[in-house]
């Protein structure tokens, strides 16, 4: 990569400081947020611009452009009173579309081993440390793609906003976090792109499980958490990928998201833990 | 130096920036910022952009395709309902003195 690409990255990094910076005060919020939005967009123009052999050129620019006009029409639709589910649903795509880049990465990752097995060498391209933050990106992301939709659900009553709880969920959810769990290790000891997808699937239903059984009125604090943890993985994603943006961006997210909400969960005079999981202890949190 | 403690560094350098910045931040601009914030993660697009344009097979080719989809509208879905909740806040200011004045 060349030196000033790295350079331009890190501007971008910077104005992803100044956009949180100023979406913090009233006064500064919209510029903040347009500062934001510059950022974002000089970083994805880049890689068109440096990478030697970007294949598909076409196909992402039509690609982008779908996501554009998908984007812009729902942010413009939605109603005032909304924004709460609309937050949710642009986050949960934002998790989804994390994970898919760690599943292609993983795939990639085990294309260049492979290479090299065949050559006879034996050294690991990959670090197990990347490994793992392949996994996390997998497991995590899907958890927040299908959390953000269940919240989603919930505020557009698409289902009860009431607590859902069945008597196995606490079995049901210690199950899928071990599976997440054992399967991140087998992506670290036997990577294959099998346990990559089946990691995929666990977080999916772990992600709805998570969600259930909170509350109609506790979600916004729910996509709040879950909004950070897009963000961590994005961060995972970035240190997978080798790209600084991608790393100080998703890490700033994930900070920032995780304090606020701290902040939003103490501004209602609540507990994270309690919303997360007070109706499985029988203290129930109505919608 | 090694390389791996580098990234560290980042990271926990970068953690304690996305604290510090938000720390002041008023109630009323929870969502707003959340909505940004959430905005901001949709740079996840620039990773599926580099991911894509290195696949050969056909298979993986569309899984980054849907992955640029979705990283596209969570990131300019997310900037635009963000400018829109700002919008609204800084109408709702000067309504209240108008009124005070009549």
């Amino acid at each position: 990569m060349p030196t000033w690409v790295q350079v331009v990255y890190l501007l971008c990094a910077i104005g992803f400081i100044l956009a949180l910076k100023g979406l913090s005060g009233p006064r500064t919020a919209r510029r903040g947020n347009l500062v934001g939005a510059a950022a974002a967009v000089v970083g994805c123009v880049l890689p068109f611009i440096y990478v030697d052999h970007l294949d598909h050129v076409p196909l992402m620019i039509g690609a982008i452009a779908v996501g554009t006009a998908g984007g812009v029409f729902g942010a413009r639709k939605v109603q005032m009173t909304q924004m709460p589910q609309m937050v949710a649903l642009f986050n949960g795509v934002g998790g989804g579309a994390a994970a898919l880049v760690a599943l292609l990465e993983l795939n990639h990752m085990l294309e260049v081993q492979d290479a090299l097995d065949a050559l006879g060498a034996d050294v690991d391209a990959y670090g197990w440390f990347v490994y793992a933050a392949t996994a996390f990106t997998i497991f995590v992301g899907s958890v927040s793609f299908a959390g953000s939709l269940i919240t989603f659900a919930k505020l557009q009553e698409l289902m009860t906003s009431r607590p859902v709880v069945f008597a196995g969920l606490p079995v049901a959810f210690g199950l899928m976090l071990l599976g997440g769990v054992g399967l991140s290790v087998l992506t670290v000891t036997d990577a294959a792109i099998g346990i990559g997808i089946a990691l995929c699937l666990v977080g999916l239903v772990f992600g709805v499980l998570l969600v259930l059984p909170v509350g109609g009125a506790d979600v916004p604090i729910v996509i709040s958490l879950l909004n950070a943890f897009t963000g961590l993985t994005v961060a995972a994603g970035g240190y997978v990928l080798s790209n600084t943006l991608l790393l100080v961006g998703g890490t700033l997210v994930g900070a920032s998201g995780t304090f606020l909400t701290l902040l939003m969960a103490r501004a209602m005079g609540r507990s994270v833990g309690n919303i997360m999981f007070g109706a499985l202890k029988g203290g129930s949190t109505l919608g | 130096m090694n390389e791996g403690v580098v990234w560290l560094t980042i990271f926990i350098l970068s953690v304690f920036v996305g604290i510090e910045v938000i720390s002041k931040v008023s109630s009323t601009l929870h969502t707003p910022l959340m909505s940004g914030a959430n905005a901001i993660h949709g740079i996840i697009l620039l990773g599926a952009i580099l991911v894509t344009g290195a696949t050969d097979s056909t298979l993986a080719l569309v899984v980054g395709l849907v992955a640029i989809v979705l990283a596209t509208v969570n990131m300019v879905g997310g900037f635009v309902v963000t400018d829109r909740m700002l919008q609204m806040f800084t109408r709702k200011k000067p309504a209240p003195k108008n009124e005070g004045a009549r």
